[in-house]
């Protein structure tokens, strides 16, 4: 994880004044005691190295990153300085679109493409046939380069992360809120367009009677929004829990400072890092999965007049 | 006690139990399903795909009540 080549260049294993001994002083401070230490926020300085940064740590030392002023805009103050987790952000958009490129040109030259093109055709059909399909129906292939391109680009940034050097922006709440948004955009407009807006907005009463509309209402209301906001802190948890889970266990070797103790951790590291490879993995699949259920619900209540028994167990899907 | 101090007690114990809680309904979630599975072998595909995205619900619940946590420990 991205933790870890700084870790790795302060490993002295003797108190120094930079900051990943301040890091593990608080640590050990902290064990000591058995409180935090007063004046030192111990679980801060322990999330300062997942957190997102004005500088880039890169093999040839640490980059600092642009700086720009403030823009205030109607009481707002936006600071659009670009940051790490912006920087893989578009790294992230740059190698899905290169690689999307290329063996888009290489499978269309062959009926069946071997190598990594074969594993790109798996997961395009994969998506197909069991998420899109079995969620949306035949009318969710118009959404289906939508669920795809968000299945590759969470990937993408899920992965990097577990690069040396490597930050994963999915680790950031901006980011991942981002994303719901456009998935609440998305859920909505597709839900509108397959059912009519009157008949969408008739959905938001239940079908209770009128007199429980006050109470029906709000509640349908929350649940349009709750569904994104859970899609939103389940990316944003995995991968940053994943972070701090790497972050402590390497904490260890600082708390115990002995070589022989630092095997233990180092062999835990690697055991979490393959469950990370899965969790990057995984978390992709279920944010399109849940995407792509929460529009079929929308869509499939438009394709038959008996949808309503299914829309009003949607607020239970927060 | 400090109010800081029980700040972390209760970071602490609600991180517990909202653990408790999530691997109590995951773990029923998997034995449903593993029983499931066992019994009709041809959907256990199906099966553990609607294994994998209730066993995700849950986990959000779970991960709002741990956000709570760390804000309880951060502030």
């Amino acid at each position: 994880m991205s933790v870890l080549p700084t870790f790795v260049a302060h490993a002295t294993l003797e108190p120094t004044a930079d900051s990943a001994s301040v890091f593990a002083d608080t640590l050990r401070v902290g064990a000591e005691q058995g409180v935090a230490h007063p004046g030192t926020d111990t679980f801060g300085e322990l999330l300062h190295h997942v957190q997102d940064a004005h500088e880039l740590e890169t093999p040839f030392g640490i980059l600092e990153l642009p700086h720009f002023a403030p823009i205030r805009l109607a009481g707002l103050t936006l600071d659009m300085s670009v940051t790490k987790h912006v920087v893989f952000v578009w790294l992230a958009a740059v190698i899905l679109c290169l690689v999307a490129a290329i063996v888009a040109r290489r499978n269309a030259r062959t009926l069946v493409p071997k190598g990594f093109g074969n594993l790109f055709e798996l997961f395009v059909v994969f998506m197909r046939d069991d998420v899109v399909l079995p969620n949306m129906g035949p009318a969710g292939l118009r959404y289906f380069p939508y669920i795809l391109t968000t299945f590759f680009f969470i990937l993408v940034m899920n992965l990097l992360g577990i690069l040396p050097w490597g930050a994963s922006a999915t680790g950031n709440v901006s980011v991942t809120a981002g994303l719901a948004i456009i998935a609440f955009v998305m859920i909505q407009t597709s839900a509108i367009r397959a059912q009519g807006l009157g008949h969408y907005l008739a959905h938001l009463t239940g079908g209770a009677p009128v007199w429980l509309w006050p109470i029906m209402v709000p509640i349908e209301i929350l649940g349009l929004f709750t569904k994104p906001f859970a899609l939103c802190m389940r990316l944003f948890a995995n991968m940053l829990g994943g972070h701090i889970v790497l972050v402590s266990l390497i904490g260890l070797i600082f708390l115990f400072k002995s070589y022989i103790i630092a095997i233990a951790p180092a062999l835990m590291v690697i055991g979490i890092n393959f469950l990370e490879l899965f969790v990057a993995f995984l978390q992709a699949y279920i944010f399109v999965v849940l995407t792509s259920l929460f529009m079929g619900i929308g869509i499939q209540a438009g394709d038959s007049s008996h949808g309503h028994a299914q829309t009003n167990g949607e607020t239970n899907h927060a | 006690m400090d109010p800081k101090a029980l700040g972390y007690l209760a970071a602490g114990i609600g991180a517990g139990l909202t653990v408790i809680g999530a691997g109590v309904g995951i773990g029923r979630l998997a034995a449903a399903a593993m029983e499931a599975s066992g019994r009709q072998p041809e959907v256990a595909g199906q099966v553990r795909t609607s294994m994998i995205i209730a066993a995700a619900l849950i986990e959000g619940a779970t991960f709002f009540a741990l956000a709570i946590c760390i804000v309880l420990a951060t502030k």
